[in-house]
């Protein structure tokens, strides 16, 4: 029996090595694209593009200036000399923030009154908006506290101290890197199952395998084994350059870190052979990859959280086995976990695993055309 | 020479004809074209969001007093905290650490006598990092639920309360900063990307494999005719997908269009031209199936969900990256999208994206009409 399943398994991997188009298309896109897409993986923003309309004379608008001029986090690109100039430039995208300063704006400082700084932000990204929002407050609060201390005046009952904790300079990157690993190893199972038994389908050659003396079990390992085996060896090459190239801290442990990438494996494995022996045709294949595919990153509170979700679609989100990969992903580098955290994500993955796994097999001969 | 041209308007009418019937016999490309928009706009338009809401946060007063109560209530007031009161700092670590809770406020002993003094009372607020994006975001909630502690107390206390510089800001195109409003356009375009590309991704490698090409090539039809009969049957499939994203996106999800449908239809369709212009290049320089399907995996979807300015800020990233965007098809549309639905007709974003797009578009036709010349390997 072991003789026909290695027979199989070295068939499969034929299959997909043989061609050279095909060897590309598995070993390099996914490193590239991890190199690219870990660098544009980010909601941190260095440089807030912002103009200036300042209407004012005083001293005290040309300090507050100053004060955003020399802010590490803005970036001047224009100074303006009228209202009508302000919409042009925002709707252009040039400014994404434009600070107007009226003509009382330091004698209303001088004589105690609140003095208005007028701050025009581009919404269309409603996030950088926010985070830019965010950035101009905490300028103004200095420079508020500054003038308060220095004239001696009464100052807030109390003050809040924030911190971070895990991330401390708050580095987006360190969180979505993880990440990256998931997506990309949830694609690579996609690439090796989706279209295999769809592949054979078309050609006619499955009819062929499943007249040969090969049990339906001994048909779904071979199918299985190529995609969990190029999972492993591209998420560990992929892991290798998250650690040494972007230098994200792996400080949890990494046996935990396999055996999350074993049990997603065969949940993605296990998925792509669902979608490729329900279809008939490769297009159907490659139709039914990005349905599973698309939605399965989207929802798995890659880039936005899952707790923000609707209470339905957070259900939905349950039967999503990258959801329970990224958290594992992210315990694991981040904060360091170990098994006994984790038993909660795997458990569910294994489930998943094991009934695409069976239905797919079940469908090899159930669903003929 | 009249008869000639009259005869290529038969020809072509009899490929677009073919096309139909072959959309219309393997069911998966209406899906992809109709069901697939439906399905994925809907999804993710409820989904994906980047506001929080009732962040859950432990609230630790070490020394209870009315003060501390006072500061308390604000937070249960605002619907972005769900504040949860625990006893001590370390029961508040834990749940912090086991992600039950988004962050800590903690309020020392000496909060009420610090208060009285002069330098204040400080109030230790400790955030999860791991998720940089939320904890920003809670920072900036705690910060204008303090704020406006503050402003109450002052009030209450018939003082006003000294602020100096009196930040009075104005979001412009989208003032309650709903995500919403700024992910389902770029989801258009992202939905766009798929549907162009998967509709044509396999149709040119299908002909070679099943050797129907072969068949094509002894009648009369030329490539550019072959190659014209997919692109209009395809264009046509996938303008009935954009209207019907752009619709549900106004309709179900109350995005304004503030720009005009025509321009929006026109780019849409520069767009669409250049997906599908992408589709058939991966489907004929690939020649099997099975690799041009692989391709289209790799080079469709993670590169217009993370490059095109859609989750992430172009103007974020490092410049070599932002040099590698300008290859992404659904960046030029992601912008002016973007920008149609929250600004309006803004000429200088969409002038020169709208021009990328046509200069795309056609580079994969013309790759495209190169490589498949008529001959056999």
């Amino acid at each position: 029996m072991w003789q026909r399943i290695l027979a199989l398994v070295h068939k499969e991997f034929l299959a997909l090595l043989k061609d050279p188009k095909s060897r590309m298309v598995l070993i390099v896109p996914p490193l590239i694209q991890l190199l690219v897409f870990g660098y544009a993986a980010t909601f941190d923003l260095k440089e807030v593009p912002y103009a200036v309309y300042n209407e004012d004379r005083g001293a005290a608008s040309r300090d507050l200036l100053a004060a955003f001029h020399g802010a590490p986090s803005f970036s001047q690109v224009a100074e303006l000399h009228s209202e009508g100039e302000i919409a042009p430039l925002v709707d252009a995208r040039n400014a994404l923030v434009v600070l107007h300063i009226g003509p009382r704006f330091s004698a209303d400082l001088l004589a105690g009154n609140p003095a208005p700084l007028q701050v025009i932000i581009d919404g269309r990204n409603s996030n950088t908006a926010m985070i830019s929002l965010n950035y101009v407050r905490s300028v103004v609060d200095s420079f508020n506290n500054d003038w308060i201390a220095a004239r001696g005046l009464q100052g807030p009952p109390a003050r809040l101290e924030m911190r971070a904790w895990f991330n401390p300079n708050l580095d987006s990157r360190w969180y979505f890197i993880p990440g990256i690993i998931g997506m990309l190893t949830l694609v690579v199972t996609m690439l090796v199952t989706a279209l295999t038994v769809a592949r054979e389908r078309e050609q006619g050659t499955f009819d062929q395998l499943l007249v040969t003396p090969l049990r339906l079990g001994e048909i779904l390992i071979g199918k299985t084994v190529p995609g969990f085996v190029i999972g492993i060896v591209q998420a560990t090459l992929i892991l290798l350059v998250a650690t040494l190239w972007f230098k994200v801290p792996l400080l949890g442990s990494l046996p935990a870190f396999y055996v999350g990438l074993a049990l997603f494996l065969l949940s993605g494995v296990g998925a792509g052979l669902l979608i490729s022996s329900l279809a008939a045709t490769q297009q159907q294949g490659l139709l039914g990859a990005f349905l599973f595919m698309v939605p399965a990153v989207i929802l798995s509170g890659f880039a936005t959280p899952i707790a923000n979700m609707p209470q339905a679609v957070q259900t939905l989100t349950l039967i999503d086995p990258l959801r329970y990969f990224l958290i594992i992903l992210r315990k694991v580098f981040l904060e360091g976990a170990g098994f006994d955290v984790l038993y909660n994500q795997l458990w569910p993955m294994a489930v998943i695993g094991a009934v695409t796994l069976m239905l797919a097999g079940w469908l090899f001969r159930h669903r003929m055309y | 020479m009249t008869g000639e041209r009259g005869g290529s308007v038969m020809r072509l009418r009899g490929l677009v004809r073919k096309e139909f019937l072959q959309i219309v016999r393997d069911p998966s490309s209406i899906a992809i074209a109709f069901l697939m928009p439906i399905f994925l706009l809907v999804l993710f338009g409820y989904g994906v969001s980047l506001d929080a809401d009732h962040v859950p946060l432990a609230v630790v007063a070490e020394a209870p007093s009315q003060d501390s109560a006072d500061f308390t209530a604000s937070l249960q007031g605002s619907h972005y905290f769900k504040p949860r009161i625990l006893a001590s700092m370390s029961e508040a670590e834990l749940a912090l650490r086991e992600g039950e809770v988004d962050g800590i406020i903690r309020l020392r002993p000496d909060f009420s006598r610090r208060m009285r003094q002069a330098d204040g009372a400080p109030i230790q607020v400790v955030v999860d990092g791991v998720d940089a994006n939320t904890a920003r975001l809670v920072m900036g909630y705690v910060e204008g639920a303090w704020g406006s502690w503050l402003a109450a107390k002052a009030a209450g206390n018939g003082q006003s309360l000294t602020t100096p510089v009196d930040l009075q800001p104005r979001i412009w195109f989208n003032s309650e900063l709903r995500s919403r409003n700024y992910l389902v356009p770029g989801l258009v375009a992202i939905i766009m990307t798929l549907i162009g590309a998967l509709l044509t991704a396999l149709v040119m490698a299908r002909e070679w494999e099943r050797g129907t090409m072969e068949a094509l090539m002894v009648t009369p039809v030329s490539m550019t005719e072959v190659l014209l009969g997919k692109l209009f049957a395809y264009f046509v499939l996938g303008t009935g997908g954009m209207l019907l994203t752009v619709g549900l996106s106004v309709w179900l999800f109350e995005v304004p269009l503030r720009g005009s449908f025509w321009v929006l239809w026109a780019c849409s369709s520069l767009f669409l031209l250049a997906a599908l212009g992408m589709g058939l290049t991966i489907s004929t320089l690939a020649r099997s199936q099975f690799v041009a399907g692989q391709v289209a995996i790799i080079a469709t979807f993670l590169p217009a969900f993370l490059l095109s300015g859609f989750i992430f800020d172009i103007g974020s990233m490092p410049a070599p990256v932002q040099v590698v965007t300008h290859l992404i098809v659904a960046r030029y549309f992601v912008t002016i999208v973007q920008t149609l639905f929250l600004a309006g007709d803004v000429w200088p974003v969409i002038l020169p994206n709208a021009a990328a797009l046509a200069v795309m578009a056609a580079i994969f036709l013309t790759i495209t009409w190169r490589k498949s010349r008529k001959r056999l390997d």
